[in-house]
C-alpha cells in the first residue's frame, strides 16, 4: 500500500475516536487497527511509526505503542 | 402433505377469494346456502363465501385488489334485503341469510355473460389465455351456450393492439372493462399509469391520452398483466409458449428486496415469473426486472465450459473441469510456496446462494489457510454491519417489510427505492398514500419527493458527504427542544455513553443554523423535519447506499442508531433502522462469514473460543488473524506480496472504485480464477474460467434486507453439468483440504451447526414455512421479523459520538462539480444480466444527469457527448439537463461497461470498513465528442482478452 493511503486511513480512524477521552481513544484506535487490518498492514504502520511516523495523527502513534497485539474482545 | 413446496411439482394454482383479507376484525358469523361462516367484521360476502368453500362466479374482484363492483356477475340474495346486491362489494353482518345459487341468480348471470360475449371475439381455441381466462371459465361456469345478440352490432372487436412494451402485449378488442388492471396500477405498484377513458360502451381502458404504454408512465411492473382476466394484457412469452404446465416457488436474483415467485415452466423452459402471493418479502407484487429479466440464463454468452490460459494475452482453451480445477489449484498451491500462505485469497458473491457462499469462505480459510477472503458487500453495506452492531449488537436491519403499514412517519436517506428496491416502494407508497408522512433525504429530487397522491413534507437536498451534518443537527434540535424519549433510554440504553452523547451533541456548533452552509439545508425546514421524526407516532428510517459509499459512512449509520435510540423508535413494528441492500444475498453473504475478520454469524476469527469450534468442525487449524479487505487486497498486489484470487460471480473491475487501479492490480496476479456465468470485465484478467450457474439453476438459500431466509429452488438442470459449491469444494479438495456435501441442504445443516443465529433453519423448515426471518433458533423457533424487543441484542443500546469529519475528496478549481452514482429500475448494477434481456429497450446507456445552469455555464446541451474527469480518469458518456439534481451536482449510473463510471471514482473510503466513497467524486464536465483514452485502450484489449481458441484438431 502507498504511504499515503495507509496515513490517511489510519488518520481516518483517529479522526473519528478523537472525540473520545484520550485513554480510550487511544484504546478504540488500538482495538480497531488490530481487529480489522491485516498483519502486513499493521506491521507496514509500525515500520513507519518506527521511522518516524510522519503525517500520522498523535492519537495513532499513541494507540500503535507500548500496547500488545492481543484484540480486545469487549468489541461489540 | 399438501404444501406446495414439496413432491412432483404441478402447476400452483394459488386460491383466489376475490376480495382481501381482513384480519383482526371481531368475528361475524352468517349462514351462506345454509352453511355457518365466522369470519371477521369488514370482509365481504364474497371472501367468506370462498373461504367456506362456494365460488360466487366474479369478473372484476381479485383478492389482490378491493372489489369494484362494475360486473355484477356476483349478484347474490341477501334475505330480508332488496334486490340482488354484489357479493364483493357487499360486508358481512351478524345472522345475515346469503344464497349464492338460484334460478333467478342464473338467469341474471347468463345475461351478464352474453352481453360481455357479444362484444368478445371467440377465438378461444387460438387465444394465448385459452385454459387460464376467466371469462372464457366463467362463461362455462354460469352455463351460457349461446349469444342471442349476434356479433354484427357495434362492437370493439379489431382494435389495434400495442406491442410497445418488449414484454407483454394490450389487446384492447378482448378487454372487459373490469379495471382490475387499472386498479392494479394504482393500490398495488402506485404509478397510476393506466385510467379507463370514455364512458359505457365508448370506456376503455387507456395508459394515458393516446400513448402507448412504452411512452407512459408504465414502469412495467406487469401487475396489470397478472390481475387481467382476460388476454387482453398477456405476457409475450405466454403468447409465444403457451400456458405452463407446472411451477416451482423460488427467489428473485436481483436486489435485496428479495421476491418471492412461481415459475411457471413447460418443462425446462420457464414460460413466465408471477410473484407469489405467500412470499413473506413481496406478497404476490414484483417488478420488470423480476418478472421479466430472467432471459439472461439462456442467453448465447453465457459459458458454460470451463476454461483455462497460461497468460492474459492468451486466448482460451476450453478443457474439462477435472483440468481447469487441478490447474487452479497447482497455481494457487505454487504462489503459496513460493510467497506464503497469506498471498492468496478470494472474494465471495451477494448474487450467490448462502450454501455457495459459505462453501468459498470455509474453502478459502480451510483449505488455503487464510482469512484473505471478503464480499462485494465491502463496497456497499459493510458500514450497516459496523454501525448497526456497534450500537444495537446486530448487523442487520431490524424489521420486516410489512412493518412499513404501521409507521406514520417514514424517513428516506440516501435512497431510491422507486428505482433500486421497487417493491418495497410499492409497499411504502401505498402507506403514504393512507396518510403516512414522508421524509426525504437526498441531493438528488428522487421520484418519491412527487409522486401520484405523495408528497414528501421534507426533503431535505442536502450536499453529497454531508449526511453527518445533517444527523448531527437532526439530534442536536430533537435534544435541544426537549423531544427525546427519556423513559426509553434510561431503560434501554448506557447511561454513561448517553451521557458523553448527549454533552457532545447539545454543542452549538450541531445546529442547523451552524451547517447550514455545510448541508445547504436551509436551517427551517431541518428544524421541522426533525421535529416530525421526533414527535409524528412510529418513525421509521429506510436508507441505502447514499448513507453507506461515503468516508464518513459508518459514523452516519451510528448517527441514524442514535437517532432512533434518542426517539424510542426501536424495538416495536413501523420504526427502526432499515438498510435497503443492494444485491439479493447482501445480507446472507455477510451471515455467512465473508469477511476477513469474522466467521459465520459475525464472529471475530480471534476468539479462541469461536475459533476453536471452527477447528474441531472443519477439522483444521485456522488462523486468528483478519485477513485483506478488497480494497487492501490490490494494494497487496501491487506490493507483490499477493498474487493470487479466487473471484466468485463479481465483476470488481466494473464494479470497483477507480477502475484504472484495480485493472493493474488484477493484471499484477499470477492466478486469478473467475466463477461465473459470463466472460465479465474482470474475466479479461483471469487464467481460468469456472462456468457458473444462473438462479434458476440453484439449490439454496437467499437471505434479503429483512433478515429473511428464501429458498431458490432449481427450475432446470445445471448448464454446466455441477453445483457452484460442488466446483468449489473440488478445488479446495484438489488444494489439499477434502470437502464434500451431499447436497445444498447439507450445507445449510453444518451452518446450522456453527452459527447461533442460523440454529433452527432448515431446508425441511423453510419448505414447510415458505421463509424466516433469522435470528431463528431455540429462543425464537418460527424467527425474527423485529428485532430488540424489550432488549438490545448487545444489552444496552450504546450511543456513540458522530464528529462530522469531512472527507478528502474536495472540489477544486480543475474540478469543481461532485459527482455521485446510482441505479436505475430497469438495470442492474454491472448490468451484466439485464443488458442481456430487453430490458435495454429503457436503458440502453448510462446518462450524465446535470443542472441546467451548470450545462449552460459549459456550453452543453441536452443530449450531446460530455467527458467526465475526476483526478482518478475520464470517461465520455451522453448529458441529459435536468433539475433533479441541484447545482453543483451531477449524477450518473454505472450500468454499462462501456462508459465505465468507475474510472473517475477514487480510492477514498469509509473510515471504519474501507467501503469507497462513490457518492462523492470531485469532477469536471467538458463538452467533447470523443471517447476517453482509457475507453479507447480498453476496447482494444477487450476483444483481444475475449478469444476463445477454435477446438484443436484431433
Ligand atoms: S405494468 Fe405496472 S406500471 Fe405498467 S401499467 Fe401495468 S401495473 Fe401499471
Ligand atoms: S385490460 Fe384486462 S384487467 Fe384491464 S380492464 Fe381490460 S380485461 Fe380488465
Ligand atoms: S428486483 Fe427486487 S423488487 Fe424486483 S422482483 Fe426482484 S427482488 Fe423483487
Ligand atoms: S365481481 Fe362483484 S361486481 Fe364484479
Amino acid at each position: 500500500m502507498k504511504e499515503q493511503d495507509m496515513v490517511r486511513m489510519a488518520n481516518q480512524i483517529a479522526a473519528y475516536f478523537a472525540s473520545y477521552p484520550a485513554r480510550t481513544g487511544e484504546q478504540e484506535v488500538h482495538n480497531h487497527i488490530t481487529s480489522f487490518w491485516e498483519p502486513r498492514m499493521r506491521s507496514h504502520l509500525r515500520d513507519y511509526i518506527l521511522q518516524g511516523g510522519k503525517g500520522l495523527h498523535p492519537l495513532v502513534v499513541a494507540a500503535m505503542a507500548e500496547r500488545n497485539e492481543s484484540v480486545s474482545l469487549s468489541r461489540s | 402433505m399438501t404444501s406446495p413446496h414439496c413432491g412432483t411439482p404441478a402447476l400452483i394454482r394459488e386460491t383466489d377469494h376475490g376480495t382481501p383479507a381482513k384480519p383482526g376484525g371481531a368475528p361475524v358469523s352468517l349462514t351462506i346456502d345454509g352453511r355457518q361462516v365466522t369470519v371477521p367484521t369488514g370482509t365481504s360476502v364474497m371472501r367468506a363465501a370462498s373461504e367456506a368453500g362456494i365460488d360466487i362466479p366474479r369478473l372484476c374482484a381479485t383478492d389482490s385488489l378491493n372489489p369494484f363492483g362494475s360486473c355484477r356477475l356476483c349478484l347474490v340474495e341477501i334475505q330480508g334485503r332488496r334486490g340482488t346486491p354484489a357479493s364483493c362489494t357487499t360486508p358481512v353482518a351478524e345472522g345475515m341469510q346469503v344464497c349464492t345459487q338460484n334460478p333467478r341468480l342464473a338467469k341474471l348471470r347468463k345475461g351478464v355473460m352474453e352481453l360481455y360475449i357479444s362484444d368478445h371475439p371467440l377465438d378461444c381455441l387460438t387465444c394465448p389465455a385459452n385454459g387460464n381466462c376467466e371469462l372464457q371459465t366463467m362463461a362455462g361456469t354460469v352455463g351460457l351456450r349461446d349469444v342471442r345478440y349476434g356479433f354484427d352490432g357495434e362492437n370493439h372487436l379489431r382494435q389495434e393492439k400495442d406491442t410497445s412494451n418488449p414484454y407483454f402485449t394490450f389487446d384492447p378488442s378482448k378487454c372487459i372493462v373490469c379495471s382490475r388492471c387499472v386498479r392494479a396500477c394504482e393500490d398495488i405498484q402506485g404509478t397510476f399509469a393506466l385510467t379507463i377513458q370514455g364512458r359505457g360502451f365508448d370506456s376503455k381502458v387507456s395508459p394515458g391520452a393516446a400513448q402507448s404504454f412504452m411512452d407512459s408512465d408504465c414502469v412495467s411492473c406487469g401487475a396489470c398483466v397478472q390481475a387481467c382476466p382476460t388476454a387482453t394484457l398477456s405476457e409475450n412469452s405466454i403468447i409465444e409458449h403457451g400456458q405452463p404446465e407446472h411451477s416451482v416457488i423460488t427467489t428473485c436474483a436481483y436486489c435485496g428486496v428479495g421476491c418471492s415467485f412461481k415459475a411457471e415452466m413447460q418443462g425446462e423452459t420457464v414460460v413466465r415469473m408471477v410473484p407469489y402471493k405467500d412470499g413473506g418479502a413481496n406478497e404476490g407484487h414484483s417488478c420488470v426486472k423480476g418478472r421479466f429479466a430472467f432471459g439472461y440464463a439462456t442467453h448465447s454468452d453465457r459459458i458454460t465450459t470451463p476454461m483455462i490460459r497460461d497468460k492474459i494475452s492468451d486466448p482460451w482453451t476450453p478443457v474439462s473441469w477435472e483440468t481447469a480445477i487441478g490447474f487452479a489449484a497447482e497455481r494457487f498451491k505454487a504462489i503459496q510456496a513460493r510467497y506464503g500462505k497469506d498471498a492468496i485469497g478470494g472474494i465471495t458473491s451477494s448474487r450467490c446462494t448462502n450454501e455457495e457462499v459459505y462453501v468459498v469462505q470455509k474453502a478459502i480459510r480451510a483449505a488455503f489457510g487464510t482469512n484473505n477472503v471478503d464480499t462485494c458487500a465491502r463496497v456497499c453495506h459493510s458500514p450497516t454491519g459496523y454501525g448497526l452492531s456497534k450500537t444495537f449488537g446486530t448487523s442487520a436491519g431490524t424489521q420486516d417489510f410489512r412493518s412499513v403499514e404501521q409507521a406514520d412517519v417514514v424517513m428516506v436517506i440516501g435512497a431510491n427505492p422507486t428505482d433500486g428496491h421497487p417493491v418495497f416502494a410499492s409497499r411504502l407508497k401505498k402507506r403514504l398514500r393512507a396518510g403516512a408522512r414522508l421524509i426525504v433525504v437526498d441531493p438528488r429530487r428522487i421520484d418519491l419527493v412527487r409522486s401520484p397522491h405523495i408528497k414528501a413534507d421534507y426533503h431535505l437536498q442536502l450536499q453529497p458527504g454531508a449526511n453527518v451534518a445533517l444527523v448531527n443537527a437532526l439530534a442536536h434540535v430533537i435534544v435541544s427542544e426537549g423531544l427525546e424519549n427519556r423513559a426509553f433510554i434510561a431503560e434501554r440504553c448506557d447511561e454513561a455513553d448517553f451521557a458523553y452523547w448527549l454533552e457532545f451533541i447539545r454543542d452549538p456548533r450541531h445546529a442547523p443554523e451552524a451547517v447550514e452552509s455545510l448541508t445547504g439545508i436551509p436551517a427551517a425546514d431541518l428544524r421541522g423535519a426533525a421535529r416530525l421524526y421526533a414527535t409524528g407516532g412510529n418513525a421509521a428510517i429506510y436508507y441505502g447506499l447514499g448513507v453507506t459509499e461515503h468516508s464518513q459512512g459508518s459514523t452516519m449509520v451510528i448517527g441514524m442508531a442514535n437517532l432512533a435510540m434518542l426517539t424510542g423508535n426501536i424495538g416495536r413494528e413501523g420504526v427502526g433502522i432499515n438498510p435497503l441492500r443492494g444485491q439479493n444475498n447482501v445480507q446472507g453473504s455477510c451471515d455467512m462469514g465473508s469477511f476477513p475478520h469474522e466467521f459465520p454469524g459475525y464472529r471475530h476469527v480471534s476468539d479462541d473460543t469461536v475459533r476453536a469450534l471452527f477447528e474441531v468442525v472443519w477439522g483444521t487449524a485456522l488462523s486468528a488473524e483478519p485477513g485483506l479487505r478488497i480494497p487492501n487486497m490490490f494494494d497487496a498486489a501491487l506490493a507483490g506480496t499477493y498474487r493470487g484470487l479466487y473471484v466468485q460471480g463479481e465483476d470488481i473491475a466494473q464494479s470497483d472504485p477507480n477502475t484504472q487501479h484495480v485493472t493493474s492490480a488484477l493484471e499484477s496476479l499470477d492466478c486469478l480464477v473467475v466463477q461465473d456465468l459470463f466472460l465479465n470485465e474482470t474475466a479479461a484478467f483471469a487464467h481460468v474460467f469456472l462456468p457458473g450457474t444462473s438462479f434458476l439453476e440453484k439449490d439454496g438459500t437467499f437471505t434479503n434486507a429483512e433478515r429473511r431466509i428464501n429458498r431458490v429452488r432449481p427450475v432446470m438442470a445445471s448448464k454446466t453439468g455441477k453445483a457452484e459449491w460442488q466446483v468449489t469444494c473440488e478445488l479446495a479438495t484438489a488444494m489439499g483440504y477434502p470437502m464434500h456435501y451431499d447436497s445444498a441442504a447439507d450445507i445449510m445443516d453444518e451452518i446450522a451447526r456453527v452459527t447461533p443465529t442460523f440454529r433452527g433453519v432448515s431446508f425441511d423448515l423453510l419448505d414447510r414455512k415458505g421463509s424466516v426471518q433469522w435470528p431463528c433458533n431455540d429462543a425464537a423457533p418460527d424467527g425474527t421479523p423485529t428485532m430488540h424487543i424489550g432488549g438490545f441484542v448487545r444489552g444496552k443500546g450504546r450511543f456513540m459520538i458522530t464528529e462530522f469529519v469531512p472527507s478528502d475528496e474536495r472540489t477544486s478549481r480543475f474540478f469543481p462539480l461532485i459527482l455521485t452514482t446510482g441505479r436505475i429500475l430497469s438495470q442492474y448494477n454491472v448490468g451484466a444480466q439485464t443488458r442481456r434481456t430487453d430490458n435495454v429497450a429503457w436503458h440502453p446507456e448510462d446518462i450524465l444527469e446535470i443542472h441546467p445552469h451548470d450545462a449552460e455555464q459549459r456550453g452543453i446541451q441536452d443530449g450531446e457527448m460530455v467527458s467526465l474527469a475526476s483526478r482518478m480518469g475520464a470517461t465520455t458518456l451522453r448529458a441529459c439537463l435536468s433539475d433533479r439534481m441541484p447545482q453543483g451536482v451531477v449524477y450518473t449510473t454505472f450500468h454499462h461497461p462501456v462508459t465505465g463510471a468507475n474510472v473517475v471514482t477514487t480510492d477514498h473510503s469509509d473510515w471504519a470498513t474501507n467501503c469507497p466513497e462513490y457518492k462523492r467524486t470531485a469532477v469536471q464536465v467538458t463538452r467533447s465528442n470523443q471517447a476517453s483514452d482509457w475507453q479507447v485502450q480498453k476496447q482494444d484489449a477487450d476483444s483481444e482478452r475475449r478469444r476463445i481458441a477454435p477446438p484443436a484438431a484431433e
